[in-house]
């Protein structure tokens, strides 16, 4: 589904991504960890399309197509939805109205008709009750005021709304208090099926009791030095990356 | 000018001896006393109409255009412009929308104007295209029962003197500034409104303006009067782009609201800018002025502003009465080359007076705005209160916002407050939408119009909707 082959990447003129090579497949929830600073974030958002980033080698391909040459919107419209580690703020704009952009751009993009309303509630409501979410959220400006850990459960909700065929979360365990923590993870594991893969950014090897990877990657220095399976993250959690460093550098 | 020169103006006898002939429609272009007599002949207006005007233009000769103002433009000659034409004459308009410049009726699709109304809006040679006649007669019978006076600005000089002369230049007096003097000189358009004492005007002004928006002119004049507990909402403008022959607009409006009455007065104006480099664009210079003289009135102005070339208006409020309210809200969006200078000024005079402020401005291209507000308290306004907010968002790196804010406060028991913020459009929540599938202009459209949401809510529910359209028309093409 997604192949990342030797990506070089450059930010402000300083090579962040050298090299790095990442294969993940439909159904697969693969875990990204690594010291700060390694390219983790830089790594999601380049898949994203994010401005500011040069690639200046290297293939990102999805479903075989290159990524590279889409806009952003049509990345996500292709299925790529990017959870932020610290979502912005947009005042003004309610969140339920976002929701529903977001959604009708993806069912235009597909050749359907909009959603409508009625559908719409019924399916944000279903959707909002099980992140444990209060309907307020709905009419509130994206973002705005909410708490850090609100903000996450946030991302989850338009995850679940808008079905991405890759969903990339970047430290959406961070700032979660512990019932968040699970009821994060719930919606996490309920996107997981069969045609879908997950990527996930995180430090703690905590989320990953939760949501139970197939594979775990460490990220140095903007190439990813080891995989392995689960059993990597609780080594990572008890030793730290010093060996990994060594082993590589090997 | 020499005082003699002036004292021969003066004394020259206007009622005979016309350059021009009577029975002409239009007058060359000039403006000299013989102009405004025909005008106001060609109305129909008594003597003290014309006596008014004469007092005005008189004022006008001694006074200097505004030059404080944060714009840019070359100086307008007066006497190139003629002050009186009847109607064009059908066959000189367009006779067809074939004839008409695509990108405007481009505009027209996008904002979703009826089809019937688009040919006259392009100023189309039509006969009855709508049923504007039974329209506006459904319209007038339903406010003489309330006992609402609507009518043309002449119409209420011929049929309701007494008023008039009561109340025309009582808010905006004929001195008041050069272009209110000139437009008391000359103006030839506009509408009066009357709400006798306890009616609650029973419908919004507004679809009447919408069907008659083609035939607005260039020297307005509006007076509205709110009798002791009366309630109106007025609307004014259109939100589809309007083309004009005349360069130059200046119009006067005039609001009074008496005890506890209250008047809301909405404007959604859309002038042609002017092609990218501001050619053929609209000078929109406005006065604008409510005056609370009645305990407890209120009277509130929205604005959403995207059109002309050139933008100069202060909607302002006079809070006479005890405890009366002023409001303001403003939504001001230029892109290209426009310049728009636009603010306003809220006065407290009486005792325990309020006011509003909040400003919203979007530059974005080229264009360049600033937002001028005065809030003066007077020795005499215990307790008044204002809070004003002013937003600036920048949508590229060479357009430009500037806020100007005045603040004279003569009595120590007010309470006045000011923000204002200045934010470009951000490139994260643009990323933001667009890595959730909406496209860049529709993000920016977005993005733009929660912004402008503490505003467009003060507008009548139809006018909002058309407003936010009118605003992602605007900024088309802002943004990459
Ligand atoms: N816009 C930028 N300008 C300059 N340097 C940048 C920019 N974006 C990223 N970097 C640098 O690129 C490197 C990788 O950053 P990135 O955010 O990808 O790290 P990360 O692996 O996500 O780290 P963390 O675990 O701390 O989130 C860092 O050294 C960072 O300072
Ligand atoms: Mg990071």
């Amino acid at each position: 589904m997604l192949e990342v082959k030797d990506l070089h990447v450059t930010v402000e003129g300083s090579e962040i991504l050298k090299g790095l090579n990442l294969t993940v497949n439909p159904g697969e929830v693969h875990a990204l960890m690594g010291p700060n600073g390694a390219g983790k974030s830089t790594l999601s958002a380049v898949i994203a399309g994010k401005d500011g980033y040069e690639v200046t080698s290297g293939e990102v391909l999805f479903e075989g197509k290159n990524l590279l040459e889409m806009e952003i919107e049509e990345r996500a419209l292709a299925g790529i939805l990017l959870g932020f580690q610290y979502p912005v703020e947009i005042p003004g704009v309610k969140n339920i109205y976002l929701l529903k952009a977001a959604l009708n751009a993806q069912r235009v993009a597909r050749g359907e008709e909009e959603i409508p309303a009625p559908e719409f509630m019924k399916l944000v409501r279903e959707q909002l009750s099980f992140m444990k979410m209060d309907g307020s959220f709905l009419q509130r400006a994206v973002n705005e005021g909410f708490s850090g850990g609100e903000k996450k459960r946030n991302e989850i909700l338009q995850m679940l709304v808008l079905q991405p065929k890759l969903a990339m979360l970047d430290e959406i365990d961070s700032g979660l208090d512990i019932d968040a923590m699970k009821v994060v993870a719930e919606g996490i594991n309920s996107l997981r099926n069969a045609d879908r893969a997950i990527l996930m950014v995180t430090h703690y090897e905590r989320l990953l009791e939760h949501i139970v990877p197939d594979r775990v990657h460490v990220l140095v220095d903007g190439r990813i030095v080891k995989s392995g399976d689960k059993n990597l993250a609780n080594e990572l959690e008890a030793r730290g990356y010093e060996w990994v460093l060594e082993e590589s550098a090997a | 000018m020499a005082s003699q020169e002036m004292e021969e103006l003066v004394q020259r006898e206007y009622t005979q001896g016309f350059v021009t002939d009577i029975e002409s429609d239009t007058v060359p272009p000039g403006l000299d006393e013989n102009t405004i007599a025909f005008i106001s002949n060609k109305k129909g207006e008594p003597e003290w109409m014309l006596e008014w005007r004469l007092e005005a233009y008189r004022q006008w000769l001694t006074m200097t255009t505004p030059s404080w103002a944060h714009l840019d433009y070359p100086p307008i000659d007066y006497q190139a412009i003629s002050y009186y034409s009847a109607p064009k004459k059908q066959e000189d308009k367009p006779q067809s929308l074939d004839e008409v410049d695509p990108k405007l009726l481009e505009t027209y699709e996008k904002l979703g104007i009826p089809l019937h109304e688009r040919a006259a809006l392009a100023g189309v040679a039509v006969d009855a295209v709508f049923d504007s006649v039974s329209v506006t007669t459904t319209f007038k019978e339903k406010l003489a029962e309330a006992g609402v006076i609507f009518c043309s600005i002449s119409e209420a000089i011929r049929e309701y003197p007494e008023l008039v002369r009561q109340y025309l230049g009582s808010v905006v007096p004929q001195g008041d500034n050069y272009f209110a003097a000139l437009n008391s000189a000359v103006f030839t358009d506009g509408s009066f409104v009357y709400v006798p004492e306890g009616v609650e005007c029973p419908m919004e002004l507004s679809t009447y303006f919408r069907i008659n928006a083609a035939n607005t002119g260039q020297f307005e004049r509006t007076l509205i009067v709110c009798d002791k507990r009366a309630q109106v909402s007025y609307l004014e403008g259109c939100t589809a782009p309007q083309r004009d022959e005349n360069q130059l607009h200046a119009a006067v409006v005039e609001l009074v609201a008496l005890e506890d009455a209250n008047i809301k007065y909405s404007t959604v104006q859309n002038w042609y800018p002017g092609d990218e480099d501001g050619k053929g664009g609209i000078y929109n210079f406005v006065t604008k002025r409510g005056d609370c003289r009645g305990d407890r009135s209120k009277i509130s102005w929205t604005q959403v502003e995207t059109g002309s070339a050139i933008t100069w208006k202060y909607p302002s409020c006079m809070l006479r009465g005890k405890d009366s309210v002023g409001e303001f809200y403003s939504v001001a969006v230029t892109n290209g080359r426009q310049q728009a200078d636009t603010g306003t000024k809220m006065i407290h005079i009486g005792e325990g007076t309020r006011s509003t402020i909040i400003s919203k401005g979007i530059a974005a291209g080229r264009s360049d705005q600033a937002y001028r507000g005065l809030v003066k308290v007077g020795p005499r306004a215990k307790n008044a209160r204002n809070f004003t907010q002013c937003d600036s968002l920048l949508i590229g790196d060479r357009c430009g916002a500037h806020t100007f804010p005045y603040q004279e406060i003569g009595n120590s028991s007010a309470t006045v407050e000011h923000e204002a913020t200045t934010s470009k459009i951000g490139e994260d929540q643009l990323f933001y939408c667009q890595s959730r599938g909406i496209s860049e202009e529709d993000a920016v459209n977005m993005i733009v119009n929660g912004f402008c949401k503490d505003v467009f809510q003060e507008l009548p529910m139809e006018f909002a909707v058309e407003a936010e359209a009118l605003l992602n028309v605007t900024l088309e093409g802002a943004v990459g």
